[in-house]
Parts: C-alpha cells; sequence; structure tokens
C-alpha cells in the first residue's frame, strides 16, 4: 500500500475540510450557485461533505436576467432534485429599486451591476460567509486569493492587506457587517475541473458540450444571438458549432469552435488549449489590465 | 497523478520569475493570450524583453512599482504530476509571506546567484524552510551562465550552504546548477555542465518522494463536524466528519476520545462514495462508532497506546506576522489549533532567534514583525498536541489578535515546557 492521494481526491478533501469548517464556524453561510461549471462542483463537494445530512445552508444565485435559458433550468433541477433553498438575489430588483442604472448601447452589460446585487443581498440576509467558485489559475488577481478572503463592512477586498493563511488552518473571525468570502477550489484549474466532471459523472447545462448556434463576432469571440445583446450595423450572424467554456451573463460571455461533444473529449480539448478560458471567453475582463482586480476590490465575485 | 507543493523563494534579482517562467513555458502552461498580455504590458513599460516576472505580479500595485506584494500560486502539470507553485516575495514581509507559502510545501526551492553566492537572504530562506519542516530543500545555483558553468564556483556554493545548513533540520538537501535564462538543468540535462551528475530540476520534481513525508503512524482524528442527518433512512446515524491528521486508521480500531477519554471501537469509516478500508491523510472522511459517547468538534480521536500529549501549557517557535503589534509577554489571544479554539496567554518569551546567524537574544521583550522566539503559552482549555517536527497538522497553531480579528502569530509546537 502506497498510500499515495490522487490529485483530484487530494482536491476534494481539501475542499471539503474548507466547507466543513465553515459550516462549524460560521452563523449563517451561503453558497453562490450561478449554474456554471464550477459552481456546480463546489455544490457537489458540499453534497458530499455534509452526506448522508443535507447542506446545511442555502444557494444564492446572482441572477443578472440575461442568463441563458438552459441554465436557468437548470439551476431550478438542480436546487429541487437536491432538495435545497434558494434565494435568488436578482439584478432587475436592483434597477427597479433605483441602486444602480442599467448601461445603455448596444454593448450594455448588466455583469458589472452583479456587485450591488451580490452585496445588498449578503447585508439583506445576514449572510457571514459566502462560497464561491472561483479558482487562482483563472486570473492575475485570483492568482493571490486566500481560501478565506476577509471583505469589509463594503464588501472591499484589499488584496495589500490580506491574512496570512496558514496549514490548513482558516481565520474566519469578523465583526458585524464584516464577512468572509470562501474559495473552497482555490487551487483547482480548469483542467481538473473537467477530470472531476468526467470521474464523478457530474451533470453540467448541455451548452457546455458542441452544439450548433447563431452566433456573431465581437471582439474576437462568437457571442450568442440572445434577446440581450443588440447587434451592430457590420456584426453577421452565422450558425457555427460551438460550445461555452464559461457561463455568465449572456452578454459578455463568449463561445468557442468546438467539438467536444461530451465530457470526455472536453477534457481533451481543456488539456490542449492555448488559450486561458477567460481569455477566450470574456469580454469583462478585457477592459483593461487590472479589470478583475477592480471590481474584486469593489466586492465582486 | 501526485500532486506536489513547491514554495519558490528568492529576489527578482536571483531568477526566480525567470525560473518560474521557464517551468511554466517549457511544460506548455502559460497561456497565449497570457503571453501577449505580459508582452504587451513589457513594451508599455519600455522593457526590450518579456519580462516573465509580469505572470505572477498581477496586482496594479505590483506592476507599477515593480514589486512582488503577496504569495501567487501558480499550477503546471506534467504527465508525471501536478504541481502547483507557492511564489513568494523575498523582500519586505518575507517571513510572513514565506511561512504562508511554506506552511503547506512539500518542497522548497531557495535560488541563488552564482555570482553573489550564499547571501544572507538565502540562509534566511534556508532557515525558514527547515523551521517549517518542508521535507525536501532545493537550493538552486542560478546563472551557472555567467560564471562559465564553472564546476568550481558551483562546488564552492555548495560547500558554503552546506556549512550552514548543517546547524539546521533539514531531512533532504539538494543542489542544482541552474541558468533560468538558458534553460540549462531546468528541465531537461545541461550539456554546458557534463560534470554534474544528478538530475534536472523538473526531474526532481517529478520524482522526489514525497508519500511517505506524512505521518502514518500515529492516528490522530480532529473532529470536525458531527453529521445527525434526523432522517428516515439515516435516523440514528451519528457520524464524525474529519480530516484525518496522521496515522492509518481502520474499521474495527479502539479509540479513545479526548479530553473525554473515553473508548469505543470504529464501526464504519466513510465518505458519499462508500466504505473505506483504511483512511490516512489528508483524506476528508466521516467515522462511526460502535458506542454513544459525547463527542463534539474540537475532540480528537487516537488510538490508546499512541496519544498526543493533553496540556494547557505549550512551548513553540512563533513567527510574528503583524507589522501593527507586537508579542508581549502577558498578552492574550485566540489561539486555533487542529478544530480547536481556545484563548492563550503568551507566558514567556525566551528568546528571539537571529534568523541570519541562528544567535538567540535572551534579553529580548519582545517579537516584531518576520521576528522568530521561542515562546511558553498558557490556554484556557487543553490541546492535543504532537511536537511539529512529528507531525505538521497536531503540531501548528495560529494566534489572533481578538480586537483586530487579525492572524498574528504562527506556532510551531515543541512540546510541554520544560
Amino acid at each position: 500500500m502506497s498510500y499515495e492521494l490522487e490529485h483530484l481526491r487530494t482536491l476534494e478533501a481539501e475542499s471539503i475540510h474548507v466547507m466543513r469548517e465553515v459550516a462549524a464556524e460560521f452563523e449563517r453561510p451561503v453558497l453562490l450557485f450561478s449554474g456554471g461549471k464550477d459552481s456546480i462542483v463546489m455544490l457537489h463537494l458540499a453534497i458530499k461533505a455534509f452526506w448522508p445530512a443535507r447542506v446545511p445552508f442555502p444557494v444564492m444565485h446572482v441572477d443578472t436576467g440575461h442568463n441563458f435559458d438552459e441554465v436557468y433550468e437548470f439551476r431550478d433541477s438542480t436546487v429541487e432534485h437536491h432538495g435545497l433553498r434558494l434565494v435568488v438575489a436578482s439584478v432587475q430588483e436592483s434597477i427597479d429599486k433605483g441602486r444602480v442604472v442599467e448601461q445603455s448601447g448596444p454593448r450594455a452589460s448588466r455583469n458589472q451591476l452583479q456587485t450591488t446585487t451580490l452585496l445588498d443581498a449578503i447585508e439583506e440576509h445576514g449572510f457571514d460567509a459566502a462560497f464561491g467558485g472561483a479558482r487562482r489559475d483563472e486570473e492575475r488577481a485570483r492568482a493571490k486569493e486566500r481560501f478565506y478572503s476577509f471583505r469589509d463592512e463594503f464588501g472591499q477586498w484589499d488584496p495589500k492587506n490580506q491574512r496570512p493563511e496558514l496549514w490548513s488552518l482558516y481565520n474566519g473571525r469578523h465583526h458585524r457587517g464584516e464577512h468572509i468570502r470562501v474559495f473552497p477550489l482555490s487551487n483547482w484549474t480548469e483542467l481538473d475541473i473537467w477530470q472531476y466532471i468526467a470521474a464523478e459523472g457530474i451533470e453540467v447545462p448541455h451548452i457546455y458540450y458542441a452544439h450548433e448556434r447563431e452566433v456573431f463576432r465581437r471582439d474576437g469571440m462568437w457571442l450568442a444571438v440572445t434577446q440581450y445583446v443588440t447587434l451592430a450595423d457590420d456584426e453577421v450572424v452565422e450558425t457555427r458549432k460551438v460550445r461555452f467554456r464559461t457561463i455568465g451573463d449572456a452578454s459578455c460571455t463568449g463561445a468557442v469552435d468546438s467539438d467536444a461533444g461530451d465530457v470526455h473529449a472536453v477534457v481533451e480539448e481543456v488539456a490542449a488549449t492555448r488559450i486561458t478560458e477567460r481569455g477566450a471567453t470574456r469580454a469583462d475582463d478585457r477592459a483593461t489590465e487590472a479589470a478583475m482586480e477592480d471590481r474584486k476590490r469593489e466586492g465582486y465575485f | 497523478m501526485e500532486l506536489l507543493r513547491f514554495a519558490t523563494a528568492g529576489s527578482v534579482d536571483d531568477g526566480k520569475s525567470t525560473l518560474i517562467g521557464r517551468l511554466l513555458h517549457d511544460s506548455k502552461s502559460i497561456f497565449e493570450d497570457q503571453l501577449d498580455s505580459v508582452s504587451d504590458a513589457s513594451q508599455r513599460m519600455g522593457l526590450e524583453e518579456t519580462n516573465l516576472a509580469l505572470l505572477t505580479d498581477g496586482l496594479r500595485a505590483e506592476r507599477e512599482q515593480g514589486i512582488t506584494i503577496d504569495v501567487a500560486y501558480r499550477y503546471f502539470a506534467t504527465p508525471k504530476r501536478k504541481f502547483i507553485i507557492a511564489d513568494t516575495p523575498g523582500h519586505t514581509q518575507y517571513t510572513r509571506n514565506m511561512v504562508t507559502g511554506a506552511s503547506t510545501a512539500d518542497l522548497a526551492i531557495v535560488l541563488i546567484d552564482a555570482r553573489k553566492g550564499v547571501l544572507e537572504q538565502s540562509r534566511r530562506h534556508a532557515f525558514i524552510a527547515s523551521l517549517l519542516r518542508i521535507p525536501h530543500l532545493v537550493l538552486a545555483v542560478n546563472k551557472m551562465d555567467l560564471v562559465d558553468y564553472s564546476e568550481e564556483r558551483f562546488e564552492e556554493i555548495v560547500a558554503e550552504f552546506g556549512d550552514f545548513a548543517s546547524k539546521l533540520d533539514i531531512g533532504d538537501l539538494t543542489f542544482i546548477p541552474i541558468s533560468a535564462l538558458k534553460g540549462d538543468n531546468v528541465v531537461s540535462r545541461s550539456e554546458a555542465m557534463p560534470w554534474y551528475e544528478g538530475t534536472s530540476l523538473l526531474h526532481h520534481l517529478e520524482t522526489v518522494h514525497i508519500a511517505s513525508d506524512r505521518n502514518l503512524i500515529d492516528v490522530r482524528f480532529p473532529v470536525q463536524y458531527v453529521l445527525r442527518p434526523h432522517s428516515d433512512e439515516f435516523h440514528d446515524y451519528r457520524g464524525y466528519a474529519g480530516t484525518m491528521a496522521g496515522g492509518v486508521l481502520k474499521p474495527g480500531d479502539e479509540v479513545v476520545a479526548l479530553p473525554s477519554g473515553f473508548s469505543s471501537t470504529v464501526e464504519r469509516i466513510e465518505t458519499m462514495d462508500g466504505a473505506l478500508e483504511e483512511a490516512y491523510s489528508p483524506m476528508a472522511v466521516t467515522v462511526l462508532l460502535s458506542d454513544e459517547i459525547d463527542i463534539s468538534r474540537g475532540d480528537m480521536l487516537c488510538r490508546p497506546q499512541n496519544q498526543p500529549t493533553v496540556s494547557q501549557d505549550i512551548e513553540a517557535m512563533v513567527c510574528w506576522l503583524s507589522d501593527s503589534s507586537s508579542l508581549d509577554p502577558g498578552a492574550k489571544y485566540a489561539i486555533k489549533h487542529t478544530t480547536r479554539s481556545a484563548r492563550a496567554m503568551l507566558k514567556e518569551l525566551r528568546y528571539r532567534l537571529d534568523v541570519n546567524t541562528l544567535h538567540r537574544d535572551e534579553q529580548v521583550e519582545r517579537l516584531a514583525l518576520n521576528e522568530i522566539g521561542r515562546v511558553t503559552l498558557r490556554t484556557t482549555q487543553p490541546l492535543f498536541f504532537d511536537e511539529y517536527r512529528r507531525n505538521r497538522a497536531t503540531g501548528s497553531f495560529i494566534l489572533i489578535d481578538e480586537a483586530t480579528n487579525n492572524t498574528v502569530g504562527a506556532g510551531m509546537i515543541l512540546g510541554e515546557p520544560r
């Protein structure tokens, strides 16, 4: 017996350990669930961490109202299947209440507006810990994140003043009104996520697999034709075989050309790719070099 | 595939970023868009060559000031292993950053500039690696191309560092002459240094034996969370969830619960995937016992003949991590150890250790940021601990400032005070 633990099992154990710590030490944790692959894996880990008991916290979807229909359906069936409590924090409501102002123009996106909706919901429900599916390999600012990321009463992240994080001893202490973002998938890569989805037989929305779709070219990406985007005069619609590498707001999430029709093909494709998932698919990260850092400082996921 | 976590220490001048850049690049883990954005940024900064440090220095302030502020984590894989790099900056707040990155590392790479030899900083990094009990240390003697790939120069550095290292507690020390810039001995053996008979750095990372670094002898199971489903199907279910912190636990094993001292037998060890024949570190499992005894979070299961020390008095080495306060005798802190939380009072500061000379200053009155000292603590409740050098999981603790809630100290237990 070698007592070697395979890398996916090591990552799984680390994530489960973190989730149990949070459940034991916080009063009102919540799991942020978007219906994307990372939050699906995170939810799967939560179910495993507390089995045979139920997941001892609700899930929250910060809904821009501009998501793909398949993702809404997936969210609702998942919540029902596992008997979870779902909290929907709606960007539309934030707009209606005047908390945020809808962007205008053909490139309007609700992606940025999510931060206010998220922080308002955390405050309204008194959540003291919020699990996020962010991974350090995704982006440079995220490479600097801790598992437990302290947020002040404004929800801000201060990357220059993070708590040291040693061994597997996590410090979740905070004052009233402050909270901790918890990232159980910190050490997972995109490839790990897909290998784990394959190994565990986890279901994900079908739009992660190759399918025919009407798309148009913008900023070097294929954007889906939906009711949420307005085409410019020179933008031409064509039907292509694509899949989504990330799933977010439909107005700023690009698809990639792909023939990967099942999970094993996706694993192969991800292993061979030469472009990061956010670089390939997220218009929101392209705004500036520090776009993610700036949004995270304000309280973004 | 196995996962290897390693920490890199050294300053930009030692070629650390170049080395990481090369490992990522040659293992095809740098993506085209990342490289594009780094080369654009380099051009904007007026640099002639692409600065690979920009790959890891992701924060605005880091790029503006050309410094690394905090530990950055990087990921790459080869067909043999998956790797997590904790890239720790070498200058200000060095202890704080390095202990953060090193606490979970299987291996540390300390870089030395072949032209400069063993500097104060190199000694400091090696000392911290030994203090944190990183099982494997690699001294990468870099920029060999700038000393004409001289065997003599390499041997000088090996001898000089060897003198210092002999005073430290280092399990496995490997010296590798490299040129991160030219790629010598990084991924494949260098033809420029035929006198070097060892392996390349990457080959070492792929093959160094780490499975036996974990403690597989002393069964330690800190109870993290009690699972009580209260459902029809699992009506009387009472499972103790936690992460194995040492030893190998099997169904049928007799166990003692601390602090109560009640004993029972392991009926089942399971996860959602089913029952396990054995559990060992770092598996996260659920243990079911054959008797109903009162056990809650913070308790520990161990074997009757092999128990940790149970005490409210602890002697430890502490790294001070706070720049806004100092560690003072008489001060009280919150302490976290395994899954147990308590309060602790600093009874005695025995000495401060000079990390460069290993000199012990016994006249010291307090510890400031980055300083390391030997202390005794008294806790409000007994902790169940082992010596840190025997078990990193049950021998470590953190101290938290109760007013600011910041993590201010990292402790490595030596035992009960003598």
